[in-house]
């Protein structure tokens, strides 16, 4: 057992009369990849802001690596390295000026500022354009930029707010791979997506922000089991068979039914979906019905998250 | 599902070392000012605007009142009365263009960046600072050496000239934290205006015509406006005969304007994050 390297606790934050978290619980270990998942306005950049010393909190407490984000931010700032929404690095500056900079700002001792600004540009796939302006860059190579030079102090804990907004499909799985080797290495890793897939693919546990508050946490496996289990679906050729199944659904005990006219297919909720779908081919054989396809639904982050949201909105 | 543990299971992955980092002190706050003193040179030498702005306009508005306007205004000796005006103009649009940085900045998220670095609190305005000192004081000199060459003859002697660096650093330090704070609360296409502060102002006051043969409504705010006695005391010192009431005046202006920038603008550096 181990003191988390994120341990947050109560946090609130209002501007004027919009509270935008009320009483986030966040705690992350060292080496985790930790999601924090939410629609936008659900508070996740405020929490970002927080933990990395640019806002105060109204209420609560965080600590990273032991140091209060308050009242020790100086040693907050040594642990953190920041990647914003919007790649802020200099456009008028090369790849390498960049990263210099910002190897200078981390006081690394002069010597080692340019190898380790070369070793970065290499390893992130940018030696080639290191001695171009940023200014011609593409997305993905601000991108991966941005990480690069947060990278250049070598930080205990890495936090990526929206990390991957507006990138190509490639680029944003070179990036996931990036933090996951970063993580694999030992780096703990916050992260704020709005893409449910982002989340499942990357993150070792996810929080999902909805209202300023943690609606639920979890493993995403951990997170899929909170919506009401597996479904079956079974296709058919023809649309007399769907029909036929139809009226023969409530004998076999499947409830809950959704019929799909377009592609001729029948949902059903079930508990043990290897026993339905015998059951179901058994009567489809007994009633000569036309099966094309057989197939187990489990529910995805979306189910769980446009479940959970609905639930808060309810409230 | 949502209580948080005070203690968690350590992930199964190898423990890492974490890099000891070097303390804060005077020595690495002059490593982090010096930084961004060459992040802000580049910025300027590198784009047509900056270099427009810190060198061919002041030249050009130099042109404009010694050999376009200078003949219908004052003839011959028009032009030692007007280069301590378009001096003060000069160095104002040109501490100007800090605004601009410090607005893109903040909106791109490179303040909030950092914000985050264990780096000495303002440095990043501070490098905005001294990279315009050093801009100006170049290009008050080109504009001073375009005066020479069209005619101008101060009779300043060497101690004159001393005050006269002096003041205009003084006087390019005050710009530029005025600007830095306006930067800090404006869009960048606001903090685009901030020029016209240094580029207008100044024609009402005693720069380029003396007041009284202005409107006589428009003498008292001519008179008392700061950009007067800083024009006249650049005046006095170029003719060798500078007045110490009107110096003196003129100092307190700028080290009040000064003092409020300055705290105002590491109040909202630290007050402010991205919009």
């Amino acid at each position: 057992m181990t003191e988390p390297m994120i341990a947050v606790q109560g946090l609130e934050k209002s501007y004027g009369d919009h509270a935008v978290l009320r009483g986030v619980d966040l705690s992350v270990r060292r080496g985790e990849i930790f999601a924090l998942l939410g629609p936008n306005g659900a508070g996740k950049t405020t929490t970002v802001n927080i933990l990395t010393t640019l806002v105060r909190p109204d209420g609560g407490t965080a600590r990273v690596a032991g140091a209060d984000v308050v009242h020790d931010a100086a040693r907050v700032r040594e642990t953190i390295a920041l990647t914003g929404q919007y790649a802020s690095v200099d456009g008028f500056q090369t790849g390498r000026e960049n990263l210099v900079m910002m190897g200078e700002l981390a006081h690394l001792p002069r010597r080692a500022v340019r190898t380790r600004a070369a070793a970065l540009l290499e390893r992130f796939d940018l030696a080639d354009a290191a001695d171009r302006r940023v200014g011609s860059y593409s997305g993905g190579m601000r991108r991966r930029l941005d990480l690069a030079i947060s990278l250049v102090a070598d930080p205990t804990v890495l936090v990526l707010d929206e990390p991957t907004t507006g990138l190509d499909p490639v680029s944003r799985s070179q990036l996931w791979e990036v933090v996951r080797g970063l993580a694999a290495d030992g780096t703990t890793v916050l992260l704020t997506t709005q893409y449910l897939e982002e989340a499942d693919r990357l993150a070792d546990t996810i929080a999902v922000l909805h209202d300023g508050r943690v609606a639920a946490r979890g493993t995403a496996a951990e997170l899929k089991s909170l919506v009401a289990g597996d479904h079956v679906r079974v296709a058919f050729e023809d649309p007399a068979s769907l029909a036929t199944a139809r009226g023969l659904a409530p004998q076999l005990g499947l409830a809950t039914t959704e019929t799909d006219d377009k592609d001729l297919s029948l949902t059903a909720a079930s508990a043990d979906p290897v026993r339905t779908i015998r059951e179901v081919l058994a009567a489809a054989d007994a009633h000569g019905l036309a099966v094309s396809g057989v197939s187990v639904v489990r529910p995805t982050l979306d189910d769980v998250f446009l479940a959970l949201t609905r639930k808060e909105s309810a409230r | 599902m949502s209580a948080t543990p005070t203690t968690v299971p350590a992930l199964a992955r190898p423990p890492r070392r974490d890099p000891v980092r070097p303390r804060q002190s005077s020595a690495t706050a002059a490593r982090d000012v010096r930084t961004m003193v060459v992040r802000e040179t580049r910025r300027q030498l590198r784009s047509i605007d900056g270099l427009i702005t810190a060198f061919f306009l002041p030249v050009m508005v130099m042109l404009v009142f010694v050999v376009i306007f200078g003949g219908a205004i004052g003839g011959d000796g028009y032009i030692d009365y007007v280069v301590p005006g378009v001096l003060v103009m000069c160095l104002g649009f040109g501490s100007a263009t800090a605004a601009v940085g410090v607005a893109q900045d903040m909106t791109s998220g490179t303040i909030d960046r950092f914000k985050t670095l264990p780096i000495f609190g303002t440095s990043a305005l501070w490098g905005h600072v001294v990279a315009s000192v050093v801009r100006n004081l170049a290009s008050a000199v080109v504009v001073v050496a375009v005066a020479l060459a069209l005619g101008f003859r101060p009779d300043a002697g060497l101690g004159d000239w001393l005050g006269v660096v002096a003041f205009a650093v003084l006087a390019v330090l005050t710009f530029t934290w005025l600007s830095v704070a306006l930067g800090l609360v404006l869009s960048v296409e606001a903090a685009q205006s901030v020029n016209f502060l240094f580029l207008f102002v100044p024609y009402l006051s005693s720069g380029f015509v003396p007041v009284d043969t202005m409107p006589s409504w428009l003498h008292g705010f001519a008179e008392n406006q700061p950009f007067t006695p800083v024009i006249e005391t650049f005046r006095g010192l170029l003719s060798g005969a500078p007045e110490t009431t009107t110096a003196l005046t003129a100092v307190a202006w700028l080290v009040g304007f000064l003092v409020v920038s300055c705290a105002a603008g590491s109040l909202l550096y630290r007050r402010r994050t991205a919009r």
